[in-house]
């Protein structure tokens, strides 16, 4: 039986640890092909921004279960400086940084169910869920 | 882990042998830059068929080297991009505009001689 993994986030070098991890569950918990490079895709991008804009956090993958439906869960948390806009920070090619901005709207594009908490001062914690039908 | 990178003709060929994290791509980038400097080459092939996601960074980088090498005077190609990859690129909506692409290598050489027209003067 799959079960929760976490990874933790110091650097850009963790992005390529938590993309394979997610690879692993995602193909563990069934999803094939083009399904198992749009989950990977999309833990790439939230775990990059982490470890860009807030040094450090988390990405915890576990497998979702919401009544016959099955899925994979990600949730992407960090004790950063938060996101002042987050309306702004949604909208495709918006980067505060030097990235594409494509990083969180990308992501959410990606899977079934995206949600985003940020609180400034306090971190951003991004919940996002792929299911299997 | 470094990008191998190997002289073929007039062209430099880059062979992507396992995933690369953000400063692999950077190190290829740099690599290549001065690779093509060193050999003067007029063309590069850049093998990513291994790779199972090409993401917002990779992407970025990709275009970036492919506009530095032009501006150094070689054409770059793009090869080996999968059809999962393809796909995500595309609902990603990453576009690697005004960068060659060709589907394997034997292609992206063909597209290299094209380009570089250098296949007339070989005599093939």
């Amino acid at each position: 039986m799959a079960s929760e993994t976490r990874v933790a986030i110091a650097s850009v070098e963790d992005v390529v640890t938590a993309r394979q991890k997610g690879r692993s569950l995602a193909q563990e918990l069934g999803f094939e092909g083009a399904d198992v490079t749009l989950i990977t895709a999309a833990i790439s991008e939230v775990s990059r921004n982490i470890a860009e804009h807030a040094k450090r956090g988390e990405i915890i993958l576990r497998p979702e279960n919401h009544g016959a439906r099955r899925g994979l869960c990600v949730v992407a948390r960090d004790d950063g400086p938060g996101i002042a806009n987050l309306p702004q920070a949604m909208q495709y090619g918006y980067s505060s940084g030097s990235g594409l901005g494509v990083g969180l709207p990308g992501a959410k594009w990606l899977m079934d169910e995206f949600d985003i908490e940020s609180k400034l001062g306090a971190g951003t914690t991004v919940t996002m869920k792929k299911w299997l039908d | 882990m470094r990008v191998p990178i190997l002289k073929q003709r007039d062209y430099v060929i880059a062979s992507v042998q396992s995933v690369l994290s953000d400063p692999d791509l950077l190190q290829l980038r740099d690599d290549l830059t001065e690779r093509i400097g060193r050999y003067r080459s007029r063309g590069v092939i850049i093998d990513v068929t291994v790779l199972d996601v090409i993401d917002s960074f990779a992407t970025r980088t990709l275009r970036t080297i492919a506009h530095m090498l032009r501006l150094r005077g070689a054409e770059t190609v793009i090869v080996g991009i999968q059809p999962e990859v393809a796909f995500t690129m595309v609902q990603l909506s990453l576009t690697l505009e005004g960068i060659g692409t060709a589907l394997d290598l034997e292609e992206g050489l063909a597209y290299l001689d094209e380009r570089t027209k250098r296949n007339l003067r070989r005599g093939k």
